[in-house]
């Protein structure tokens, strides 16, 4: 019973999510902010495996899921949309091939991170922040150079995809699968860092002499732990993709690397559960920031000060998240969770679950 | 006797031939030479910067020599990469000790056989059959090295809790966990008390006798190295003064020179 009890309340919770999203218990916007938060925990999640887990600084995140999200769009639209010709494969074959795109998307996404993790074996810290952010811009700048994507007016299409999957079935097709590599990434992340394989990599970044001495591959692991990592984001990428139905270049800038790094630095670097709860606050407070009213409340002491000044919430949320950063890192440097699991710190969790 | 010994003993474990490593103009170890058989326990002294760390660095790979070779376990170790070196079985512990502070006991342990996990990120993520038995082999292997060390109320914890000595013993224990031939001791009781070293010496010859493993080490402590040591090289600014066991050491005349300079200042 305990060795299934956290496999059965997430299939459960699951299993709500979408029943209340298909019978409209839970209008579109909530299942937006959903899916939103179940790609941010793939993004924070993903990210700590090379900067918490690792030890590594590295800024760009969101070059990945923007390979990811591109190459998914790409084979998306070639099999089932109508931009490039022909559909190239039946629309009923789309519940199958759906998450292989996804996955190739993030295959590739896997690949392009040998950009970042082969300088990684001989530079780190600084000098591997500064080499992951040139390959954020070069990634970009490639793709706003690609005319026949779109360039940098963006890309569109993928709806298609979408609409085949809700010609078959009328339902949330899109939280289904934002559901379930939710928890394939987080599932995947976990397995592997607690192997013995995977401690190589916290070996690495408590010491990486004494890893490589102690019969630690640690370029292969390097390569791998990117690998895995970029890989994971390039899957979040694809799903964001198909949730938007149109990407941009510039939406996967070094804005949303920072995005990425905010969670992980919130949560607590090598704290999976730390990743999965911050990225659920940081989208939850995004949203709560989003509101108007909410932003005019909170700044109504200074408003009344100012009465000429009219805060926009647009504005304003990223005033607010970049403070609530520094006032975390003022008083728990550490991150909410400092780099233990939900289950360090409270024990008492341990008699309910076993989570591997 | 000891002539047919030697020939029907197995190769050397370490064999280095004219080994110059410079930095620069800096010539740090300067045409050095060495062949350590099985089973010996072999000592390596010399003042402060006199290039025994750089030797020790050589031989598990973190240098290529600038000229010279190494040859461990009769394989020639130029161009390997360190975990490589550690896997023809040289194993090495720190003069400033390097555990991984954030992980377990057991953990430090149990990732120094990664080289010999036989599984990779594939079998850790589906978790395998062959996951499974690699896992609780090494989950095994782990435990009982931690009982032979009287570890094993300390595998929970993490090492930076534990006391200086016990974290040395605990490297020396991670360092056997890669089954190596050869043990490479920098400055061992570097830190220690006398009551420690003293145990120390025991825990070395101990190991020495049950581990089935050569042991080379640099050490400060004259009473460590005087009395474990059959053979002693004594190295100065990279050359090798001098050579022999114990008693000539102590009595050799560029040693004490080395040491406490010359009696016309």
């Amino acid at each position: 019973m305990k060795k299934y009890s956290l496999n059965i309340l997430l299939v459960i919770f699951a299993i709500g999510l979408l029943f209340a999203a298909h019978f409209r218990i839970i209008d579109s916007y909530i299942q937006i902010v959903a899916m939103t938060i179940g790609i941010n925990i793939m993004m924070s999640t993903s990210l700590n495996l090379v900067n918490g887990n690792m030890g590594e600084f590295t800024c760009g995140h969101a070059a990945f899921m923007c390979i990811g999200a591109y190459i998914s769009s790409i084979l998306s639209v070639l099999c089932f949309g109508s931009k490039f010709g022909d559909p190239l494969l039946p629309a009923a074959s789309v519940l199958i091939v759906f998450p292989i795109i996804v996955l190739i998307g993030g295959a590739v996404a896997a690949v392009s991170s040998l950009l970042v993790s082969v300088p990684s074996f001989k530079t780190r810290d600084d000098y591997l922040a500064i080499i992951s952010i040139a390959v954020n811009y070069m990634i970009i700048s490639a793709i706003e150079n690609m005319d026949f994507i779109g360039g940098s007016r963006g890309f569109q299409g993928m709806k298609d995809t979408v609409w085949a999957m809700i010609d078959i079935f009328d339902g949330p097709w899109m939280l289904f699968w934002v559901i379930n590599f939710t928890i394939f990434t987080v599932w995947v992340i976990r397995r592997f860092i607690s192997s013995t394989y995977g401690k190589g990599v916290n070996a690495i970044c408590q010491d990486e002499v004494a890893a490589e001495i102690m019969s630690v591959n640690t370029n292969k692991i390097k390569i791998i732990n990117f690998m895995v990592a970029a890989g994971l984001a390039g899957c979040a990428g694809g799903l964001y993709a198909h949730i938007i139905g149109y990407v941009n270049p510039q939406s996967f800038n070094i804005l949303k690397s920072t995005e990425a790094l905010v969670m992980v630095y919130l949560g607590g670097m090598g704290s999976l559960s730390g990743a999965v709860i911050s990225a659920i606050i940081f989208t939850g407070l995004l949203e709560v920031l989003r509101s108007q009213a909410i932003v005019d409340g909170l700044l109504s002491p200074v408003t009344m000060m100012f009465p000429d000044w009219e805060p926009s919430a647009g504005v304003i949320k990223w005033v607010m998240i970049p403070l609530l950063l520094v006032i975390v890192m003022q008083f728990r440097p550490e991150g909410i969770m400092g780099n233990r699991e939900l289950s360090d710190v409270f024990p008492w969790l341990k008699k309910f679950y076993r989570f591997k | 006797m000891t002539q047919t010994q030697t020939q029907t003993d197995t190769t050397p474990v370490l064999e280095i031939r004219n080994l110059t490593q410079r930095f620069g103009g800096l010539t740090a170890v300067n045409d050095f030479n060495v062949r350590l058989m099985p089973g010996e326990l072999i000592g390596l002294i010399g003042p402060n910067g006199a290039g025994k760390t750089t030797v020790f660095n050589l031989v598990s790979g973190f240098y290529q020599p600038t000229e010279g070779e190494i040859l461990a376990c009769g394989v020639p170790t130029a161009g390997l990469r360190p975990h490589k070196v550690t896997a023809l079985g040289v194993a090495r512990t720190f003069q400033n000790i390097r555990l991984w502070n954030d992980m377990n006991v057991l953990d430090n342990i149990r990732v120094a056989q990664h080289y010999w996990l036989g599984y990779g990120f594939f079998h850790s993520v589906v978790r395998t059959k062959r996951y499974k038995t690699r896992e609780e082999e090494i989950a095994k292997e782990a435990a009982e090295l931690l009982d032979v060390f009287d570890l094993k109320r300390y595998a929970d914890e993490l090492p930076k809790n534990l006391p200086y000595g016990t974290q040395r013993k605990l490297e020396i224990a991670r360092a056997l966990s890669t089954h190596p031939k050869l043990l490479l001791l920098d400055e061992p009781a570097a830190g220690l008390n006398s009551a420690d070293a003293k145990e120390l010496i025991r825990l070395i010859r101990w190991i020495h006798d049950n581990f089935d493993v050569t042991i080379w080490m640099i050490e400060h402590h004259m009473d460590v190295m005087m009395e474990l040591a059959t053979q002693i090289k004594v190295i100065d600014f990279g050359e090798t003064i001098a050579e022999g066991n114990p008693d000539q050491i102590r009595n050799n005349q560029a040693v004490i020179t080395a040491y406490l300079g010359d009696d016309n200042i």
